[in-house]
């Protein structure tokens, strides 16, 4: 906990440092849209397959519990679908390094959008605690929810919905259900 | 026909990772650029304070959708090698409730939790810790779950084919779809924009 009190401390000193670079607005949701299309379409088109994000961690999960325990790895056929049969790094993976390229993106339009900010993303009626605990649940219950769905908001709605997949379909509109349905209870966080 | 380049060795796999790379890159830019580093962004979401979520995913699918399509109708690409994956319906339905409700009480979806890192967000690097355990625990409790991750395969099935439409008028229909969406999204955003909390 004493790590968590330390981030805490210096996100409130951050906080109370005047920010200078006044930062950029984004883009017309539209148009950040259709780059990202276009993105998705040059992944299909290249590579003849669509974007992901869940599945890079779940090698990255695969990994670490096979150097940790490698009996216990074998018994197991989500483990072993990652890590392949041995013959290659189970990291020198398409998706891995497409995820690394995400960071990397991410900064870049951050910087030059003037928003690289060490900050906690919260609503005015929640501590910056409960925030992080929030953010542990939430992110633990999407690592489950996109490993049994396949795929996560990448894999799944964005790439699947614009291959009109059955299955990416129904999980995209029960994402919204699901969220839509939780955010009531939630809204102190937010809003 | 000779697309995608990579089912018609038109480079080895060593170059598929640049190119992963490269990929992620320009995924990561416009995830950025549309404010997807912003939990409070992602989230006003569903409280219709902000739809950007709805309008930049909708507006990616259908230009994915429309491009493929017609580079598929000229014959530049031949949509059956690209990889689609099979429907599993039930597991993929379960999956996304708990992705939804996650997304509520998270803030992010692992890809823009990515961006959330990089971009200094102390709540999108406790998440991603979270999705890593959340894969772990999943995996370790794979033994009892295969049952129901196995179940209801209904193998490679599009949307044309489940309901028997041609191909072109689901895109129609799709696009049609999301047009009304953007158009419910600018009027909710003018009605709850502004609400007291």
């Amino acid at each position: 906990m004493s790590s968590v009190s330390n981030i805490i401390n210096e996100n409130i000193s951050t906080v109370e440092e005047k920010v200078l670079k006044t930062p950029k607005p984004y883009w017309n949701p539209y148009l950040s849209g259709i780059g990202l299309g276009l993105v998705l379409l040059a992944a299909f088109v290249i590579m003849g397959r669509g974007l992901g994000a869940s599945g890079a961690f779940s090698s990255l999960v695969a990994v670490g519990v096979d150097k940790v325990a490698p009996a216990h790895v074998q018994s197991n056929q989500f483990y072993e679908e990652y890590l392949g049969d041995g013959t290659t790094n189970p990291l020198k993976d398409w998706l891995v390094f497409e995820v690394l390229g995400v960071f990397v993106g991410g900064f870049i339009s951050g910087a030059l959008g003037g928003r690289i900010k060490k900050t906690t993303e919260k609503g005015n009626r929640i501590s910056v605690r409960n925030r992080l605990i929030f953010a542990f649940i939430g992110g633990g219950l999407m690592g489950f929810g996109a490993k049994l769905a396949r795929g996560c908001t990448s894999g799944q709605a964005l790439t699947g919905g614009a291959l009109l997949n059955v299955g990416s379909w129904a999980f995209m509109m029960m994402v919204f259900a699901g969220a839509y349905a939780a955010a009531y209870f939630l809204r102190r966080q937010w809003i | 026909m000779n697309a995608p380049f990579y089912k018609f060795n038109f480079f080895n796999d060593e170059v598929s990772l640049i190119i992963a790379f490269v990929i992620g890159i320009g995924f990561g830019f416009f995830l950025e650029r549309a404010g997807f580093g912003s939990a409070r962004k992602l989230a006003a979401q569903f409280y219709f304070r902000d739809m950007s979520v709805l309008k930049v995913m909708f507006s990616a699918i259908v230009t994915a959708m429309i491009g493929l399509f017609y580079l598929n109708w000229i014959g530049f690409i031949d949509l059956s090698l690209v990889y689609k994956g099979d429907t599993y319906l039930l597991p993929q339905i379960a999956g996304g409730m708990l992705l939804g409700i996650g997304f509520v009480v998270g803030g992010y979806c692992p890809g823009t939790s990515c961006v959330a890192v990089s971009t200094g967000r102390i709540d999108g690097i406790i998440y991603l810790v979270g999705v890593i355990a959340g894969i772990f625990f999943f995996g370790e409790i794979f033994p009892l779950l295969s049952g129901f991750f196995y179940s209801t395969n209904m193998g490679e099935i599009t949307l044309p084919q489940l309901i028997n439409l041609p191909y072109g008028l689901i895109v129609f229909l799709v696009v049609l779809m999301a047009i009304s969406a953007f158009a419910g999204a600018e009027w909710a955003e003018k009605k709850f924009r502004n609400k007291k909390t």
